[in-house]
């Protein structure tokens, strides 16, 4: 497997932002979620819930709710706008002041022509939506108390809006309310306590689902306005609800940390009087739960503790398979941490800054397995704050440790690091060219001459950096140039003569740097690339896919390689197939140059491609078995899956130079210190 | 001469609650019998006596709600009417049967649990449906048996119908099965051992919602799932509720639905609210682990008994209003079987913590006394403080107790402690706690027997024995109430095995390995060493009255001497394994219980001879620790040789199944025959002591009526101070009004005096005494009594008519005749009285 000498770096102290709200389409099978810092990002439900797009966010705006509109995204907040997303370049479309004041909950009805906004200053706001844009129709009837929680008929012909100590009806025709439904306030000493309606649903049959701060979640006939029944569900408040397509199951999430479900099913089997039933109760969150979405075949829900998490529903599951496992997702599916393999230097990126450290030294040599004396402490050589509102999407630092590049949604700013002894500066680059203006993917070449920029359009910009300053070389497209859609995110490979890019319709685009002319299109494969490599002396192409398949594709014979084509033959081992968060990086160990590295937040792994592959009988993990065998039986025993998982919860892996390997690792539980204290609970025998 | 199981065992099977209609009785199984209680007055009504083995399960008829099936491990199942305690009908099955079902929707079939093949060692069950044929004999053999399922729970609380008798839901291990007759199709459902926060999911109990389809099944961690949609393979669904800390035993819907019943070892009743969640009461601190719950049909009692033999009663607003104990069962017999001098109540082990006192003579739990004062957790696996040893002095005016803790771990805690009898509040009041009375673990103590000075010796294995006195104080030279050490003895720092006072106190004997030492109790001088190795001794007594002379002593190595005190010799030995040694105090006798392959054998012997006075082969399977001679009330005159040695006392001992046994000769069999037929009373009020003076004053009542009156169908009356107990006993909640009772009262004293007369003309006298009072009664306070008679909820009889009937001219004659006779009589009878 090889011995590496490997930095464990802990102090990248990166926060996940918790989770405000979540909004499901079923059609194209994403999720939505909007976090507590304004970032939105879109998950593929049925690609292993792989991240593809990232929206960063900005300093204060904070987004309260989410609303597909068709393929549309609208999120609303308390800037009292609504924003539209443009899901293709990964930015902001526009925003439109609603003037109502700070906006709680945006809805969209389920025909795709309307969007009701709610407000601080009790109007429910009907918006027109339009081709491009969105048009203010007319307000509801206004209300004393703000609104909290919308939602539409199916029908769209009237809406349920939540808000405080009470739910009002309208009719969407008429504007009027045509029914007003009063919440209980709680008992004893919380019944001075205003009861917020956080959360409601409309369902087809006229039953209205509420759920308050009081703990109940309540159902309503919409036709006479009463409570049909309460369901007591938890101490604190019922902060969310998502009720399922066909209308059978709803789940409830609390600020216990708890998701309920409940069912519509007959309480006399064969019969059709059906009743809701409250039957399980997930508890995968320590904290609270701001947002549920049922999806066809999971619960998904996010809170505070900033984790998404996929609940499968296996009794909607056909087949259990390793995409139908419990899931949760912590990190960015995107690398927050570039390094300088020359120099030793780390860059972090933060939302709001970024963070240059130099790593640490170590002295002479120990067995495998023990900690070396440290020499020279890691050194934090540079804080830089972002210019702007905006929030940091890519940065780069160049290997030779020279370039410091970063880009936000607005712009895009290139320094050159000046580092002698312990004095560091920097001089930010100032006339940089026009293509240059905003980059959704950084990439340094790798004698640090070039940029490479993946612009938001179908673009690779090429810019050669020197002394002076940097010039616009060109710009590599695709054969195909009249693509416009689907450039989303870029992996940008470069090896000195080869570069490729994946774009988000999982595209693999391969380029020749030397005629900077497209070379050619790695058969497109149903699965999003999340990480890819080109060896440098086979100058082979290595793809990671979200659902854990591999390939290797010669750049030169425009193929896949014989390796690729037998694993594709054999298939992978079950336990290789059943991970569950994708590959974030592949290096290549220039010593040997059959291995191929590969990690992801749980693992380290090491493919030796000269090794046979494991079939679902051999012992998958098995370097202690290997270990104990003597060393002429270790051969027939081996595989090419060497897999390392001594380190835990990583966020990057890097191969530098000098044959040390990085491992920068943000402990869960370091990231759940952080979190605000959650609300006391009675555990038994404490 | 018979061994008779003595100390109630209620709590192996599910108790069965009766309605209303028929005012309320308990059934529950113990040993071959089905017993009878009154849920009102908690007395023992009757058993229901027939089966040749164990009582595994019964069943209240659904078609007739007079009668109860029960099943048995002798393979019949029998048809009871439980109010006369009448055998309706045999229903050979030919298997041991484990458990029985029954439902309103099958009529005629029964459902059993049948063990799946006697020969193989697995326990493996079946169900099967036995459909009983329809027949007017009183023997039946069913022989349509259909099996239902195989691989059954072997525990029968995992069995339960559905909604309606539409379907059977049974749960083994990690697997649910519902059966549907209808489509005769079975739906199974199964869990994970256990999951990632190391739940255990094996199921423990199942209950089946009485008009839902919901099925609440209990689990191993104490969790409640409430499964519905089970008819789906993959869409069921259900909905996890959990407070109990440990397995769940035993779940029960109310007969309408809305409240489900849980208990597990906590031994807290928790009623769940049925479809709102998670809002629960609680009924806690009920005694033992629940072992089973039940409710009547009509909702408004449950009862759950309880690991320590007692049976609770629970009205529907969830408060006690019943206790029905048995001797109360322990996990294990720590102290020896004793008894109170006082009460003559045999005291052992109770409830954790505590010791209880236990009258045989009515069979019937009295009280339990409070040693370790601390709260007891019911929680598997805590180490907690234990009564292990406990002494009684020989007026019963001193009790000594040692608890202990850590008897598992290393750090060993114990106390002893000395109470003294309170005549005010007639209870033992704490005297003296010692904490470090010996270094190490108490072995045994005893009380010196002489009447003047209490005495208490203790011996430990730290090679000590103390002697312990309520002494005078040194510096002050006053007298202590309290408990002090008064002298420490050792023997060549041997650990000391037993200790014994002889009959008159004036020698200790302390067994040291292989020796016993005689010391004099007066000097503390040691007088004299008897050895006889090999083996350690076990048990020492001293022989009594005639035999006094004599020490008895077993050792580990299968050997029985007697010594002669005087001579210091050996008088005698033999060579048997004695695991018991019991001497009685009354009499000379010894009893010794001998366990030798696979089973114990009782010899009964005087000192003076090694010729067994009595041997009885095989008592029981099981080694015999505990034994002890309960003196008799009145000695018996028996003639027969093999039972004189019972004469005097009764021996009473205890199996490690913590089975009460007893031996019993014919006559007193007979005398327990007579009084069962004296209650079978054809009546709708339960039968209590306290019916029994009721209904007589009642059939008197009826006789004034009546004329033609007989005197020879009544039945004896009780001697006068049998009444008085009777009236004593009687719960006062239970009581009519004094005026009632007063008149009662004044005649069963009249009685006694015409008893001890013993006049030939008795029982003449008697009834027209009787006829006196009673008529008296009616003329002060027929008003009242009227009055009381409403108000009395006993008196469901609604027979008696209220409106004095016309009395013929004859009877009027009669009864100014009698009023004449009774005239004269009574004041002869005022001037014999003193």
């Amino acid at each position: 497997m090889g011995e590496f000498k490997v930095h464990r770096v802990r102090f990248f102290d990166y926060m996940p932002s918790g989770i405000r709200a979540l909004a499901f389409n079923r059609d194209i099978e994403r999720i939505a979620v909007a976090r507590m810092d304004g970032s939105v990002e879109v998950f593929h439900c049925s690609d292993r819930f792989f991240q593809e797009k990232i929206i960063p966010g900005r300093e204060q705006c904070g987004i309260e709710g989410l609303s597909w509109v068709g393929e549309r995204l609208f999120s609303a907040g308390l800037n009292g706008g609504i924003t539209e997303y443009d899901l293709t370049n990964q930015k902001v479309k526009y925003t439109v002041d609603a003037y109502g004041g700070p906006i709680w909950t945006i809805a969209g009805n389920q025909q795709g022509t309307h969007l009701a906004v709610g407000c601080e200053d009790g109007t429910v706001k009907l918006f027109e939506v339009n081709e491009d844009k969105i048009q203010f129709e007319r307000n509801l009837d206004r209300q004393k108390s703000r609104i909290i929680s919308l939602s539409w008929h199916p029908s769209g012909s009237k809406i349920a809006a939540g808000m405080m100590d009470m739910i009002q009806i309208f009719n969407v025709e008429t504007g009027h309310s045509v029914h007003r439904l009063l919440a209980d306030r709680g008992v004893g000493t919380s019944r001075s306590k205003e009861c917020v309606v956080w959360s409601v649903v409309y369902l087809s049959d006229g039953t209205i689902i509420s759920g308050d701060s009081v703990g109940m979640v309540k159902l309503w006939d919409d036709q006479t306005g009463t409570l049909i029944k309460s369901h007591n569900v938890t101490k604190c408040d019922v902060l969310a609800l998502s009720v399922s397509q066909n209308e059978d199951s709803l789940v409830a999430g609390t600020s216990e940390g708890t998701v309920v479900q409940f069912q519509f099913i007959s309480m006399v089997l064969g019969k059709d009087d059906k009743e809701w039933v409250r039957t399980r109760t997930f508890k995968n969150h320590t904290h609270d739960i701001r947002a549920v979405a049922e999806i066809t075949t999971a619960v998904v829900s996010g809170g505070m503790d900033a984790q998404l998490v996929v609940r499968p529903l296996l009794d909607k599951v056909e087949v259990r398979s390793a995409a139908s496992a419990l899931r949760k997702i912590h990190f960015p599916h995107r690398r927050l941490v570039s390094c300088a393999r020359k120099s030793g230097l780390m860059l972090f990126q933060y939302p709001g800054h970024l963070e240059l450290w130099r790593l640490g030294e170590s002295e002479g040599k120990g067995m495998p397995g023990s900690s070396l004396f440290v020499k020279r402490n890691p050194e934090k050589l540079l804080h830089l704050k972002v210019k702007g509102e905006d929030h940091i999407r890519c940065s780069a630092v160049s290997p030779c440790g020279e370039w410091i590049v970063y880009s936000t949604a607005s712009s895009l700013r290139l320094y050159r690091l000046h580092c002698d002894n312990n004095n560091v500066s920097i001089t930010k680059i100032s006339k940089l060219p026009m293509v240059l203006s905003s980059a959704n993917q950084l990439c340094f070449s790798s004698d640090s001459s070039h940029l490479f920029s993946a612009s938001t359009q179908s673009s690779v910009h090429l810019v050669s950096l020197s002394q002076s300053g940097c010039k616009f070389v060109g710009t590599l497209k695709p054969k195909s140039g009249e693509r416009t859609i689907g450039f989303g995110v870029l992996h940008i490979i470069e090896d000195g003569k080869w570069l490729a890019s994946a774009n988000s319709d999982h595209e693999v685009h391969i380029y020749n740097l030397q005629t900077r002319k497209a070379h050619c299109t790695v058969p497109v494969y149903s699965s999003a690339v999340t990480a890819m490599g080109i060896h440098p002396t086979t100058n082979c192409l290595f793809m990671m896919y979200a659902d854990q398949q591999m390939c290797e594709y010669s750049i030169e014979q425009k193929q896949y390689t014989d390796w690729s084509r037998m694993v594709q033959r054999k298939g992978l081992h079950r336990f290789w197939m059943e991970r569950d968060t994708p590959c974030l990086n592949v290096m290549f160990n220039p010593q040997h140059p059959s291995h191929v590295i590969l990690h992801d937040t749980y693992m380290l792994c090491i493919i030796d491609q000269s090794l046979p592959l494991p079939d679902d009988k051999t012992q998958f993990y098995n370097q202690l078995t290997l270990k104990s065998l003597p060393e002429e039986q270790r051969k027939s025993h081996s595989h090419a899956f060497k897999v390392c998982k001594t380190f835990k919860d990583i966020l990057c892996v890097e191969l530098m130079s000098d044959q040390s390997l990085v491992v920068v690792e943000r402990p869960l539980e370091d990231v759940a210190s952080q979190l605000p204290a959650p609300i006391k609970q009675k555990k038994f025998a404490t | 001469m018979n061994e008779v199981l003595s100390g109630m065992n209620v709590n192996l099977s599910y108790p069965a609650i009766t309605t209303e209609r028929v005012n309320r009785f308990v059934l529950c199984t113990s040993g071959d019998s089905v017993k009878v209680y009154s849920t009102r007055t908690e007395e023992w009504l009757h058993s229901l006596q027939g089966h040749t083995n164990q009582v595994t399960g019964i069943a209240l008829n659904p078609a007739n709600h007079l009668q109860v099936y029960s099943c048995s491990a002798d393979g019949t199942v029998k048809l009871w009417d439980f109010i006369d305690g009448i055998l309706i009908k045999t229903f050979i099955i030919g298997y041991p049967l484990f458990a029985i079902y029954v439902s309103e929707k099958h009529e005629g079939i029964v459902f059993l649990h049948i063990a799946m093949d006697t020969d193989s060692k697995k326990e493996g069950f079946q169900l099967v449906a036995v459909h009983l044929p329809k027949s007017a004999e009183q023997e039946v053999e069913a022989k349509e048996l259909s099996a239902v399922s195989s691989h059954i729970s072997p525990n029968p609380s995992c069995t339960a119908f559905g909604r309606e008798g539409q379907y059977i839901a049974f749960a083994r291990n990690l697997q649910l099965n519902v059966y549907f007759f209808r489509k005769q199709k079975t739906y199974s459902f199964s869990l994970k051992a256990t999951d990632k926060k190391g739940a255990k999911n094996a199921f423990t109990c199942i209950a089946c919602h009485p008009t839902d389809d919901c099925i609440a099944t209990g689990h191993e961690d104490g969790k409640i799932r409430l499964w519905r949609n089970f008819i789906h393979k993959k869409e069921y669904t259900y909905s996890t509720q959990h407070w109990h800390h440990n397995a769940v035993n035993t779940l029960c819907f109310t007969p309408e639905g809305t409240n489900l019943l849980s208990g597990g070892i906590e031994s807290v009743l928790v009623q769940w609210q049925y479809g709102t969640g998670n809002r629960k009461e609680f009924l806690p601190r009920l005694g033992g682990s629940i072992l089973h719950v039940s409710a009547s049909s009509d909702g408004q009692l449950f009862c759950t008994s309880h690991s320590d033999n007692k049976i609770t009663v629970i009205e529907s607003s969830f408060k006690v209003c019943g206790v029905i104990q048995g001797l109360v069962k322990g996990d294990a017999v720590l102290t020896d079987l004793m008894i109170d001098p006082r009460s003559k109540a045999l005291v052992l082990n109770g409830k954790p913590g505590h010791l209880q006192f236990y009258s045989l003579l009515r069979d019937k739990h009295l009280y339990n006394l409070d040693i370790v004062q601390q709260e007891y957790i019911y929680e598997a696996g805590l180490d907690q403080f234990e009564v292990v040893k406990a002494a009684f002095d020989i007026k019963g005016y001193w009790l000594a107790t040692v608890e202990e803790r850590g008897q598992k771990s290393a750090d060993l805690e114990f106390f002893l402690k000395l109470w003294s009898y309170d005549e005010r509040t007639q209870s033992f009041v704490l005297n003296t706690t010692i904490t470090a009375a010996h270094t190490d673990r108490i072995i045994s103590m005893c009380f010196s027997s002489s009447e003047e000075t209490t005495m208490l010796v203790t011996i430990a294995e730290d090679g000590q024995f103390k002697a312990w006195c309520q002494g005078v104080d040194a510096d002050t030279k006053q007298d202590q109430n309290f408990w002090s050490c008064d002298f420490v003895g050792s023997y060549h720092n041997l650990k000391p095995t037993n200790c014994s006072f002889s009959a008159d106190s004036s020698l200790l004997a302390v067994s040291f390995q292989e020796v016993i030492t005689i010391w004099s109790p007066d000097t503390w001088e040691l007088l004299t060493t008897l050895c006889q190795p090999p083996g350690v001794i076990r048990d020492l007594c001293f022989g009594r009255l005639s035999c006094s002379k004599y020490l008895i002593s077993t050792t580990t190595r299968n050997l029985l001497c007697c010594w002669n005190l005087l001579t210091c010799a050996l008088e005698w030995s033999t060579s048997v394994e004695v695991s018991k040694l019991q001497s009685d105090p009354l009499s000379e006798n010894v009893a010794a219980f001998s366990y030798q392959s696979k089973h114990t054998d009782l010899f009964v012997f005087k000192p003076n001879e090694p010729r067994p006075l009595f041997t009885h082969k095989n008592v029981c399977s099981e080694k015999i620790h505990r034994a002890v001679f309960v003196p008799r009330e009145e000695p018996l005159n028996n003639c027969d040789e093999s039972s004189q040695w019972l004469n005097r006392s009764q021996l009473y001992f205890l199996t490690q199944n913590m089975d009460l046994l007893t031996f019993s000769t014919a006559t007193e069999e007979d005398r327990m025959l007579s009084s069962s037929t004296r209650l079978v009373i054809d009546d709708s009020v339960a039968v209590t002591p306290f019916y029994l003076l009721l209904g007589k004053h009642r059939q008197q009542q009826q006789k004034l009526n009546t004329p033609s009156h007989q005197a020879a169908d009544r039945p004896q009356q009780p001697q006068g101070s049998v009444t008085i107990t009777e009236l004593l006993h009687t719960p006062a909640h239970v009581l009519p009004p004094a005026s009632v009772l007063c008149s009662m009262f004044v005649s069963s004293l009249l009685i006694s005096n015409t008893g001890v007369l013993q006049d030939p003309l008795r029982k003449e006298m008697e009834s027209s005494e009787q006829e006196m009072n009673s008529e008296k009664e009616e003329e002060d306070s027929e008003g009242e009594m009227e009055a009381c008679d409403s108000q009395q909820e006993l008196r469901v009889q609604g027979s008696v008519d209220e409106v004095t009937p016309k009395l013929s001219k004859a009877q009027e004659r009669e009864l100014k005749r009698v009023r004449k006779t009774d005239f004269s009589w009574m004041a002869g009878l005022i001037a014999s009285k003193p």
